[in-house]
């Protein structure tokens, strides 16, 4: 690990100006992911702003009726709180699917959203990965792809979006807010927080630098039948294959969100129109740009099942 | 010669079969635990307290010092075991606050005023914590380097059910947890037993969760 000098911001604000004004800076809250990649010195910041004091660790309910999640609220808290459990069960499924007891613990709001998008590529420093080091290549092309993406990905990267609660986060319709260096705030929906790849995968959110999450907000309850269904190559501890977030009403109408398919959470808007016919059709529209290669070509018919299940069965 | 020769061509083989099977893992770290030296910049000190096992102890770390390497290398607290270094294995499990957590994935300096508690602050070799006592009368171990980790985290499972925390196996999310089989192994994915001692490990858990409950 590279030497680092460190310091606990004060505010929101602080934070985001100190972030801003010092050299090859960054946030730490949980620590997990950031911690993980620094010890491999693929994340080498020389100055580490230390975010837990800033009391942004609390969920309240907004004036119309939806919760404010505050970014520092750990990933176990999330998912048992009772208004999450009861009004947005598919973000307490998506977050108890994801990661360890001991992770979630540490993990927070913000800092899942702001997990690296990844593959097995970037970690192995001997190969090139154009989000390690833009330019380089991708060693995933080509590579061991049956994890890899299937639809939204570029000649530059083929990594998947890790988080399950982003996931579930995206097909809610959050909404992130954000304190900027100069003071000022802004919301940024869910469906814009995350770039995909395009020529330059090492930018992988909208965030400007030094820009700070301070809370999701989810909008009020949309009722329906809400299920995460996460398919890994072992029962637990392990990243999606592919995931299906799912919000289906009594009349068939509803949403979908796919995980494990895409740089960043998968949704269109249009797909959700085809769920009262079903699986096939809705699967259809989500992945209909997809180029699989021959290693992952299995995830269009899996996420087609997968949905097909939620649906038969969407509280499993 | 040729005996030599041959067993470097199955060993090159098995080399590239490891390197596969590495890629496919989906938590992949493809890179060995072993601490590198920094390569450039000079080390940051920084002080910081923090109490652990009902002791406090003020240290002045560098600042990459990690909470597993605060409890082992400096406060000889070596119950705490260092496995993958990178949060997969738990053999690092430890309890702050009331929480289990990895410490190889945290910063000591990180932990100002916090209550730390390891293996050794939950028993004694003539007062066995009822989890200790309970690894050793099922056998829920081998080679013992995951025990630690593994009694730190159920101990935080017992707690956490207790709490009505839900698991991802939980049937009913608005309904009280109840401690099955199928939750204990759910929530102690987290921790790995290399030698595979997972169902008797299950059964101590068990046995102490029936006790208490």
């Amino acid at each position: 690990m590279r030497s680092f000098s460190y310091e606990r911001a004060a505010s929101p604000g602080a934070a985001a100006a100190a972030a801003a004004s010092t050299a090859n800076a960054k946030f730490i809250a949980g620590g997990t992911n950031l911690l993980d990649l620094m010890k491999l010195e693929i994340e080498t910041p020389a100055h580490l702003i230390d975010v837990n004091d800033l009391a942004l660790d609390r969920i309240e309910e907004t004036a119309d009726g939806g919760l404010r999640i505050g970014a520092l609220v750990r990933n176990t808290e999330l998912a048992a709180d009772a208004r999450v459990r009861r009004d947005y069960g598919v973000l307490s499924r998506a977050l108890l699917a994801g990661a360890s007891g001991q992770l979630r613990n540490k993990a927070t709001t913000a800092g899942n959203l702001l997990q690296r998008t990844r593959c097995p590529y970037f970690y192995d420093t001997n190969l090139p990965c154009n989000k390690r080091k833009p330019g380089s290549g991708c060693a995933a092309i080509g590579g061991f792809g049956r994890q890899h993406a299937v639809v939204g990905a570029s000649e530059a990267c083929i990594a998947t979006h890790p988080s399950d609660m982003a996931v579930a986060m995206r097909v809610l319709d959050a909404v992130v807010e954000t304190v900027r260096p100069d003071g000022t705030t802004r919301s940024i929906p869910i469906a814009e927080l995350h770039r995909l790849p395009g020529d330059s995968p090492e930018i992988e959110t909208v965030l400007q630098p030094g820009e700070l999450i301070t809370a999701v907000v989810l909008p009020r309850p949309v009722g329906g039948t809400q299920a995460y269904r996460k398919v890994r190559d072992r029962a637990s501890y392990a990243f999606a294959l592919v995931s299906v977030a799912a919000i289906v009403q009594p009349d068939g109408t509803g949403r979908v969100a796919l995980g494990g398919v895409a740089h960043k959470p998968w949704r269109v808007e249009a797909a959700d129109a085809e769920l009262p016919r079903g699986a096939k059709a809705v699967t259809a529209r989500l992945l209909g740009d997809a180029k699989p290669t021959k290693d992952n070509a299995y995830k269009l018919p899996l996420a087609e099942r997968t949905l097909a299940a939620v649906l038969r069965d969407p509280r499993a | 010669m040729q005996i030599s020769g041959r067993l470097e061509l199955s060993r090159r083989h098995l080399l590239i079969v490891g390197a596969a099977s590495l890629a496919a893992s989906s938590i992949a770290t493809p890179l060995p635990a072993a601490a590198q030296p920094a390569r450039t910049g000079a080390p940051v000190m920084t002080r910081v307290s923090f109490d652990v096992n009902g002791e406090t102890h003020q240290l002045e770390l560098d600042t990459r010092t990690t909470l597993l390497d605060a409890l082992r290398e400096h406060l000889h607290l070596t119950g705490t075991k260092k496995g993958c270094d990178h949060g997969q294995c738990g053999a690092c499990t430890v309890i702050v606050d009331g929480r289990r957590i990895n410490s190889c994935l945290t910063l000591a300096v990180m932990h100002q005023g916090d209550e730390i508690t390891t293996i050794e602050g939950l028993g004694t070799p003539d007062g066995l914590h009822p989890l200790q006592a309970a690894f050793v009368e099922h056998d829920g171990y081998q080679c013992g380097y995951c025990t630690p980790g593994q009694i730190c985290s159920a101990v935080a499972v017992l707690a956490e059910v207790k709490a009505g925390i839900p698991s991802h196996v939980t049937a009913d999310l608005n309904a009280p947890v109840r401690l099955t089989n199928a939750e204990l192994r759910e929530r102690m994915s987290g921790n790995i037993c290399r030698c595979g001692a997972y169902s008797n490990i299950a059964e101590a858990i068990s046995e102490v969760a029936g006790r208490s409950a």
